[in-house]
């Protein structure tokens, strides 16, 4: 029993950050632009969130700076995919190497090359009605009954939710709407920057109280896997995020059993990955990406 | 007010070609100046041991050349796909698969003399980046499944193989750390001077570049491959099986791909190791991106990024910059030079008035 | 159907005056002082052929493209229309061939779309003003269902509704029965109808007379972008309109004789083949091309001649039927089978036909790369050659490494035709060889045709310029809705039997 909670909880934990990652990448999805700078921004996001809680001594300037710095990130994925009408896939690629390569020489510059981390006092497990499955950081509540929830809902109802799917599936009729195309997409990136970003900030201000290198760890590549795994769809990635954290978290408890410890983890952990490609596999020409996926849009 | 917008142009002006490089690095030393600034040092002297220090010794010219080894064939990798229209960001994986199978074989041709130790783990390597980019490609040709996502998403789960085989059945048996036993002697690629970790690998690496470059310049094969990048349509009327050549391409990256991780495992580390590769599949893009997509330009692009590799170090050694200045400048540049490159499609206009047809 | 007034009731405002309207698109005069009155309650045809100038006053009116000078009026106030924006605040709707509908939304979000108010859009409140629009002007919908599910009437039904939701006094239809099956036409022309009882002002865009003949009140025909004339329909018939639209031209060009007709080198049987929304394009089309004839395909766009030219040329499967060219059947064959069966392709896309980034002689070589070779190594040598020697019998205005791209459109279009030419073919498969081109290309173009035709080659000129094919045909299929209409032979033709025939009406 302890077992299963202790399972339910750190399924929750874990998902957190992909909650917030998969929800933003939905947001550039769905406006049309594959952001492969998610990586990167929640790399810069864990580091400069941590950063700037260690400078000030205060959580919620570390957690807006994040916030800040994923809005930049948007912001330059925006100014590169729009603006300048770049290589979606190379943009991307190019902002994850530059965030992480940013972060990691700030890291060095700040903090130096010591061996021993610095910690912060991190955000507190908040723990309604004892139960400790739901012993959780406010972060996680905030990603289950707001990011996702609101996300949701922008997207579905109301109209700037409306626009960013127009620009996304035919960038020809919003515009012959009257929708800004490129303002849309800004939008759209710069929101979903911010939420991988605070996805980032989850591990150094909540979960680790620090930043290590690689702390991200690949996590933005599952981001984009368990956005195509829920189809575009907010709920489905939500859930394809606790399949995913669930199998993590089990895989951490089970290797340290005796016993266990010569089964290859590493395949649960390629599972997302390769869900994904035969669910691709499978689907065919059926997926239905958004119609202007990958491509920047000018006026004739 | 006045507002500005893109036009397209049909040709980019004469001025254009030889100014982008130019501009493209000063507005690099603009941008990373400010990292430069913030680390206490003056931005000329950290640009001085960035770009030029490092070519005025010889330990620091033949560095440049080992940590451009991985680069020339992953760029090369990356420019032959992407020039045919696939966009394969998978490099890093099919490195990696070339790495596992190089750390497998090489432990197996012990007895066997270093010539033949050499082209099996060789052919072994390629072969496993090759098929490590079949998937993608199948999907791709087959079903038009976009090959972005799928390569990208086989890069993870690469690496997670060499971590499994690391922490399970590969793991240093003696030391107990996550390597793998080391390669036998005969498999090892022979250093090229004394005093020096250059190998043979970077021999390979110049001559595929040189092959790649032959091949796609001067064959009918070649030009059908820029044909099907450049315009599918056009290609597939003038009687070219686009799929075939797609395909080809595809795997033929790959393969290249899986040669790096060769060249890594044989001619560095020995043995399969979890920092095999520090991203040199992610770089190859950039190296590839760097050089416009033409084979001279990824061996400028590979030897630059060598260059800020190993000035990096020095800056960091000698003026207390952090190192990973040299991946800020690298991925700086990518974007600076993305962003110039489409200048050359497009212009930036005054708004007329009124619409055009 | 009511069979209306002639005339607007005196003393009305016109729903919609414009007057002098001039659009100049470099040399092209597309519009020269057209003026155009629409009465209250009206449909009015706008009626002629491709390349008459309906579309650029259509875009005019929207302000989808600003006028070089001219007047309009709606509802008898003057009006500047610089942009779809102005068009709808001033009472202008438009439906256009291209929808701008976004598949996976709703009906309801469509028709809002670009016009909430609020962040919150309230999607019960959308559906109800779709309801109501949908019921008060009787166009069916189903303001749920999703877009991408509907049929391509029902999508038209949306684009109408979206503009009437927006409070349009005035809709104009550009072409809207091109895109639909025979039943959607006429619940199309009785959502029209419905609407002109309710007092709507419809321009409605065709080239299809009967369609003219059965639906509107009055007509106004262009011809090489001047209004031909005005007219009541009750006034007139097809015969009349078919005249204007095409013009007397009692001269027809002067056309080189041709020789005697050989074997047949081309040899078609019952093709089909499915169109761009995946609906039948080409209906069972037979027929023989002999050697030493130019065999035109005439008809107006979007009847099957761009599948036809697709099928022959190896870059659209036929879904049925047969078209064997020698031994090689063509019908399900890609490119290079196609050209080894000694078939030339000049494509109708011109453009997207040559690699723009490479040069004139590797576009001159592409189908043939490996002709030119020494050992395993492209020849540049002989390609040059080859580049040098074309250049000049085409007299193609560039240099062998002058990139294709910044090639005017006739010289690309020497360069397809070169290099299709310099390998002699039995069959000529030609689509729309002049579109575009100036005077002195278009000449170049036509007589190197009757040249291949002399030579023996059996050409297949598909166009849409009636000019073109009385001057070079010796016979003339009609192709309409995918089906052949009729031939004439070439010597015999006139204007307007054959405007007669591509518009549906009569057979030979």
């Amino acid at each position: 029993m302890t077992f299963l909670i202790d399972l339910v909880a750190a399924t929750l934990r874990n998902a957190t950050p992909l909650v917030y990652g998969t929800v933003g990448e939905t947001y550039a999805e769905r406006a049309g632009v594959l952001n492969l700078g998610i990586e990167g921004t929640m790399y810069a996001g864990a580091f400069f969130g941590f950063a700037a809680a260690h400078a000030s001594g205060s959580l919620t300037v570390g957690l807006l700076t994040a916030v800040a710095v994923g809005l930049a990130a948007g912001a330059l994925m925006a100014f590169l995919s729009v603006t300048v009408g770049t290589n979606q896939h190379v943009a991307g690629i190019g902002i994850t190497l530059l965030l992480v390569g940013v972060s990691e020489f700030s890291n060095r510059l700040v903090f130096g090359g010591a061996g021993t981390l610095p910690k912060i006092e991190s955000y507190a497990l908040l723990s309604p009605f004892g139960l400790r499955a739901l012993s959780q950081y406010a972060l996680t509540y905030v990603a289950f009954l707001a990011v996702a929830p609101l996300g949701w809902w922008v997207l579905a109802r109301t109209s700037l939710g409306l626009n960013i799917r127009a620009v996304g599936e035919n960038p020809e009729a919003a515009d012959a709407a009257g929708i800004d195309v490129a303002r849309t997409r800004y939008l759209a990136l710069m929101i979903g920057g911010a939420l991988m970003a605070i996805g980032g900030a989850f591990f150094t201000l909540a979960a680790l109280g620090s930043f290590t290198l690689g702390i991200i760890a690949g996590r933005g590549w599952v981001c984009i896997a368990l956005v195509i795994f829920g189809r575009w769809r907010i709920g489905r990635g939500v859930l394809g995020a606790l399949l995913f954290a669930a199998v993590y978290a089990l895989q951490l408890r089970l290797r340290i059993l005796p016993g266990w410890d010569a089964v290859p983890f590493e395949l649960l952990l390629a599972l997302p990955y390769l869900v994904v490609i035969a669910a691709l596999a499978l689907s065919g020409r059926n997926v239905d990406y958004p119609g202007a996926y990958l491509k920047p849009y000018r006026r004739a | 007010m006045t507002r500005l917008r893109w036009e397209r142009r049909a040709a980019p002006p004469a001025w254009l070609t030889p100014a982008l490089p130019v501009l493209a690095v000063a507005a690099t030393f603009a941008l990373t100046a400010v990292f430069v600034v913030l680390s206490g040092a003056g931005p000329l002297a950290a640009f001085n041991e960035l770009f030029v220090q490092p070519l005025t010794t010889r330990f620091t010219v033949l560095e440049i050349l080992v940590s451009a080894t991985p680069l020339l064939l992953t760029g090369t990798a990356v420019a032959v796909a992407f020039r045919t229209g696939y966009w394969n960001i998978g490099a890093e994986g099919q490195l990696l698969a070339g790495a596992i199978a190089a750390a497998g074989t090489g432990t197996l041709v012990g007895g066997l003399p270093r010539p033949v130790a050499l082209l099996a783990m060789g052919a072994a390597g390629a072969a496993a980046g090759l098929g490590w980019a079949l998937l993608p490609a199948l999907l791709r040709v087959r079903f038009d499944i976009d090959e972005v996502v799928t390569t990208l998403l086989l890069n993870p789960v690469a690496l997670l193989l060499v971590t499994g085989l690391l922490n399970g059945p590969w793991r240093d048996p003696a030391t107990g750390f996550p390597e793998s036993e080391r390669i036998a002697a005969s498999a090892e690629l022979p250093p090229l001077l004394a005093r020096s970790r250059l190998h043979l690998g970077f021999v390979v690496a110049v001559a595929l570049v040189a092959v790649a470059w032959f091949v796609t310049t001067r064959t009918p094969a070649g030009v059908r491959l820029r044909a099907v990048g450049l315009s599918p349509h056009a290609a597939r009327f003038a009687g070219i099986d686009v799929r075939r050549h797609l395909l080809g391409a595809a795997l033929v990256s790959g393969a290249i791909a899986g040669l790096a991780g060769v060249s890594e495992v044989a001619g560095i580390q020995y043995r399969l190791t979890e920092g095999v590769s520090p991203g040199y599949g992610y770089t190859g893009i950039v190296v590839a991106t760097l050089g416009a997509l033409s084979l001279p330009g990824v061996a400028f692009g590979a030897l630059l990024l060598g260059l800020v590799n190993v000035g990096a170090g020095t800056a960091g050694r000698r003026l207390g910059v952090p190192s990973q200045l040299g991946q800020v400048v690298q991925a700086t540049l990518l974007l600076v030079v993305v962003a110039l490159l489409v200048l050359r499609r497009y212009r930036i206009v005054r708004a007329g008035r009124g619409a055009r047809p | 159907m009511t069979r209306p007034r002639a005339d607007p009731p005196a003393g009305t405002a016109h729903a919609i005056e414009a007057r002098g309207i001039v659009k100049r698109y470099g040399d092209l005069l597309a519009n020269d002082h057209v003026d155009l009155t629409v009465a209250r309650g009206d449909i009015h045809a706008l009626l002629g052929e491709n390349g008459a100038g309906k579309t650029t006053l259509m875009r005019v009116l929207y302000g989808l493209a600003v006028a070089d000078a001219g007047t309009v009026a709606v509802d008898g106030r003057r009006v500047e229309i610089r942009s779809p924006r102005d068009a709808i605040a001033a009472g202008i709707g438009m439906v256009t061939q291209h929808f701008s509908l976004v598949g996976p939304m709703s009906v309801a979000e469509n028709v809002v779309l670009g016009h909430t108010d609020g962040f919150r859009v309230d999607h019960a409140a959308a559906r109800r003003r779709v309801t109501e629009v949908s019921e008060r002007f009787g166009v069916p919908a189903d303001p749920a269902a999703i877009v991408a599910d509907l049929s391509v009437g029902q999508r038209q039904r949306v684009e109408i509704l979206k503009a009437l939701s927006r409070d349009c006094r005035v809709l104009v239809l550009d072409e809207p029965t091109a895109v639909l099956v025979p039943q959607e036409v006429d619940a199309l022309f009785a959502t029209l109808d419905r609407l002109r009882s309710g007092g709507m002002s419809v321009v409605f865009i065709s080239h299809k007379l009967r369609e003219v003949m059965a639906l509107t009140d009055r007509v106004t025909v262009l011809r090489g972008g001047r209004v031909a004339g005005t007219v009541a329909t009750a006034a007139t018939d097809e015969d009349a309109l078919a005249e204007m639209m095409v013009g007397r031209a009692a001269l027809r060009p002067a056309r080189p004789a041709g020789g005697r007709a050989g074997a047949p080198v081309l040899i078609v049987r019952g093709l089909s083949a499915a169109g761009r929304h995946g609906l039948p394009a080409l209906r069972e089309v037979s027929f023989e091309l002999r050697a030493g004839e130019i065999v035109a395909v005439a008809g107006v766009s979007g009847n099957g001649q761009t599948e036809l030219g697709e099928v022959l040329s190896g870059m659209r499967r036929a879904t049925a039927g047969s078209a064997r060219a020698g031994d090689t059947e063509l019908a399900d064959t890609p490119p290079d089978v196609v050209m080894r069966a000694g078939v030339g392709r000049i494509p109708e896309d011109r453009d997207a036909s040559v690699v723009g980034e490479f040069s004139v002689a590797y576009n001159l070589v592409l189908e043939q790369l490996n002709d030119f070779r020494r050992g395993t190594v492209l020849d540049e040598r002989r390609i040059r050659a080859r580049a040098q020697e074309l250049i000049e019998r085409f007299s193609i205005k560039a240099g062998p490494d002058d990139r294709v791209a910044t090639l005017s459109g006739g010289n690309v279009q020497k360069v397809l035709l070169a290099r299709v030419l310099a390998r002699d073919p039995q069959v000529l498969v030609v689509a729309q060889p002049t579109r575009g081109l100036d005077v002195g290309a278009t000449q170049y173009v036509r007589s190197q045709l009757v040249a291949q035709r002399d030579r023996g080659a059996g050409v297949l000129l598909i166009s849409e310029d009636l000019d073109e094919i009385l001057a070079l045909a010796d016979r003339i299929l009609v192709l309409y809705e995918g089906r052949v209409a009729g031939e004439v032979d070439g010597a015999a033709a006139d204007r307007q039997r054959l405007g007669l025939m591509m518009a549906g009406r009569a057979a030979a």
